[in-house]
């Protein structure tokens, strides 16, 4: 049984991202959603804001999440909720191709 | 029964005389454009003109380098006949690649991120190319170094033009794209706006127009962060930097945020009947804020490529 109230999931940091994270290929937060996860994420590295928020502070529209192999705005977009151990993925844009599904390469 | 056919009666075909051998022979002389409606806003002594370069064969720029290339790369004897072209590319330069294989008999193979668009692949697929598919989290960098790993194990096999690496790219803006603009202009161009990703088209331009007159001012568009929508531009501080870029002969650079590309980019096809891809966007905002700032000049910029590359993008009719 789980003793805390939030889960520990990894997100995927895509290269063009990675001078923002020190380098990092994947962090791992403790978040019950998307958003959590990634609010933590920009919390800890504030340089990947700019990348994933507007001014509006609402996530841009050519972020692409993935939690496994689901894009996020086919589900619940960023309130969807987050199992022990889910892997999310922040995707870089190719045009053309925001809109379409993937498997995320294990 | 057949009958036969007297002689005589044989069409010729030797007269058609004005018909191109093949579509690689139409790529480039693409019309200027004076942009009225985008640009009602500014002074009758200040114009915005863009390059219609989305009219080449396979709805690029990238038609000009890739033949560029091509040809250079049989020339020198690094293209031989028995060897497939292979590059990473997620779009434009492949597709030119594509067409211009399929025309003139060529094997292609093109390294591109897995989640490029369907409609892309099919494209590519449709003019004969073989594709490998690479991993999306690392982006185009990621394929770049697919093709690398490939061409290091297999050196004979393969002719890499390696557009990010190639003077090619940059000379065929030079001959062809900056001495267009500077005939079509009457020499009067004063500002020359674009994109930076391979950077060929802004290395070429550039030093056409300064060759002709130093006083030129030539602007880099960069989209705003490293994360972007902005297709075949490059986010310099994070991306691998082109080896034929040299920064120094930039006057100026300007960075723009996706979205308000592709509010332009949307403006452009409403108000002047441009289907035009979001660089084509960026690179008109760019010149427009160009323009703002001037009392008297003339502004040129770059349709880079068809919107219709893009039509599987969500934001044609967002608001």
């Amino acid at each position: 049984m789980p003793t805390t109230d939030t889960t520990t999931v990894t997100v995927r940091i895509p290269t063009p991202l990675r001078s923002a994270t020190d380098g990092q290929s994947t962090v791992e937060v403790d978040a019950n959603t998307v958003d959590d996860a990634l609010r933590t994420l920009t919390d800890r590295y504030p340089d990947l804001a700019d990348n994933l928020y507007n001014e509006n502070d609402d996530l841009r529209q050519f972020v692409n999440i993935y939690v496994g192999d689901e894009d996020v705005r086919f589900g619940d977009g960023p309130e969807t909720a987050l199992e022990p151990n889910d892997e999310i993925s922040i995707v870089p844009s190719i045009a053309g191709g925001c809109f379409h599904r993937w498997r995320v390469n294990a | 029964m057949n009958t036969a056919v007297p002689n005589a009666s044989l069409p010729s075909t030797a007269g058609v005389r004005s018909a191109l051998p093949n579509m690689v022979d139409d790529i480039g002389q693409t019309p200027l454009l004076r942009l009225d409606r985008v640009a009602a806003d500014l002074p009758e002594t200040v114009a915005v003109y863009a390059k219609a370069e989305h009219l080449n064969p396979s709805g690029s720029v990238k038609d000009r380098p890739a033949r560029r290339m091509i040809q250079e790369g049989r020339e020198s004897g690094a293209f031989r006949r028995d060897q497939t072209l292979i590059d990473a590319t997620s779009g434009n330069t492949g597709i030119a690649y594509a067409m211009i294989g399929a025309a003139k008999g060529l094997d292609v193979t093109l390294a591109l991120p897995e989640n490029a668009s369907a409609e892309r692949k099919k494209v590519l697929r449709a003019y004969g190319a073989e594709l490998l598919l690479t991993d999306p989290m690392a982006g185009t960098d990621g394929a770049q170094r697919r093709v690398k790993e490939i061409v290091e194990a297999h050196p004979n096999r393969y002719f890499y033009p390696d557009q990010y690496n190639n003077d090619a790219n940059w000379r065929a803006h030079y001959d062809g794209t900056g001495t267009e603009i500077l005939e079509q202009t009457d020499g009067r161009v004063s500002h020359f706006v674009t994109g930076l990703g391979t950077t060929g088209t802004f290395m070429g331009v550039t030093r056409r127009l300064k060759e002709h007159d130093p006083a030129v001012q030539c602007v880099g568009v960069e989209p705003a962060t490293a994360m972007h929508g902005l297709e075949g531009l490059k986010h310099m501080d994070t991306a691998l930097v082109p080896g034929i870029y040299d920064p120094s002969v930039a006057d100026a650079h300007r960075t723009y945020d996706t979205e308000t590309a592709i509010d332009m980019t949307r403006r452009l096809a409403q108000a002047e009947g441009l289907l035009v891809g979001p660089s084509a966007g960026a690179n008109v905002a760019a010149a427009l804020d160009v323009a703002r700032s001037l009392e008297a000049g003339v502004v040129v910029t770059i349709l880079c490529d068809t919107g219709t590359r893009y039509l599987s993008d969500d934001f044609w009719n967002d608001e």
